[in-house]
């Protein structure tokens, strides 16, 4: 399935709910393995994304989600800014001609690009790359997001903050994971996503 | 009229740029020089912004551009795809980095000079 504007705008603006109900949830596991302030931060940039999109209700989903990316990597002021803003920036290159998963794929690769991570670093793109595979195999659930999610808690940190604690990092989940995870299921959410 | 060569400081703290920024300055009173620190709100963090206004008001034809930590380059990244500028992001050591390049090109120093001391200062 191809995304609309229209469902990309319902899911960005599901996603930005989800972030701003779960802000200080987001700072506390932030505060034990970075500086505590990816909750504040995240709900600043999806703020950010409501005001830039809320009006938008026949603009083409590339347009979408490239106000979204700015209004991100404008407002977000920590790492997960430019994280969140290429993946936006990398989808909105593919979402008006391409299937949902190579959208999310291309989401992926930007997020690999900017955080420069392999996998196993736990970042991000850790929690990602499960999701994309099962969304190609059309058997993305709320359970894979969950799992996906719980798998970057045993993982050592070897990119961004957390890694500064090395061994430390283990046995804490990833707050960008976790707040990926809400990304996901505000899709699950908007959209048949396994159609 | 432009300079060739210049240095941009991004740091996640606006005192920290600042202080970055006076210090290189006492040395190299020539090099075009230009800082960005904190978010736009004056908290910790990285602004794009204030890093593209840092970009823009610096008048180097190739910006050397040192950063603290890893969102400030992300942040660089970001800016430097998306402006005309040649902006060349360095991984050396903030201060000792930036220090060492804003002398350099005080004193008039080819890139290759440049490029060569500040090999042993890359850390990231």
């Amino acid at each position: 399935m191809k995304l609309t504007g229209k469902q990309t705008r319902a899911w960005l603006l599901n996603f930005s709910a989800k972030i701003q109900e779960k802000k200080q949830d987001l700072n506390d596991l932030d505060q034990a393995i970075g500086d505590g302030d990816h909750g504040s931060n995240m709900a600043r940039g999806v703020h950010a994304v409501e005001e830039a999109i809320k009006n938008e209700n026949h603009t083409p989903a590339s347009e979408i989600l490239k106000k979204a990316a700015m209004a991100m990597v404008s407002k977000v002021g920590g790492a997960s800014g430019p994280l969140y803003g290429t993946a936006f920036l990398e989808m909105a290159k593919v979402i008006d001609t391409e299937e949902l998963p190579t959208v999310l794929a291309a989401g992926l690769d930007g997020v690999k690009k900017r955080s420069k991570a392999d996998a196993d670093e736990k970042t991000m793109a850790d929690m990602w790359a499960p999701v994309v595979k099962a969304l190609q195999e059309k058997k993305l659930t709320k359970d894979v997001i969950n799992e996906s999610v719980e798998a970057t808690k045993e993982l050592k940190a070897t990119k961004g903050r957390a890694s500064y604690l090395n061994e430390g990092s283990i046995g804490h989940l990833d707050p960008g994971s976790v707040s990926s995870s809400y990304l996901f299921f505000a899709l699950l959410e908007e959209v048949d996503v396994n159609e | 009229m432009s300079k060739p060569f210049g240095v941009l400081l991004a740091s996640h703290v606006e005192e920290l740029a600042f202080g970055v920024y006076k210090l290189l300055k006492e040395s190299a009173t020539n090099t075009p020089l230009t800082y960005a620190g904190g978010t736009d709100e004056g908290n910790i963090g990285s602004s794009f912004d204030k890093i593209m206004q840092a970009v823009e008001e610096n008048e180097a034809d190739h910006i050397y551009a040192f950063y603290d930590l890893g969102s400030a380059k992300m942040t660089l990244e970001m800016v430097s795809e998306m402006c005309d500028k040649s902006i060349e992001i360095v991984d050396c050591a903030f201060i000792e980095g930036a220090f060492t390049a804003s002398v350099l090109i005080n004193g008039g120093n080819e890139k290759e000079a440049i490029d060569k001391q500040l090999t042993p200062l890359k850390i990231k």
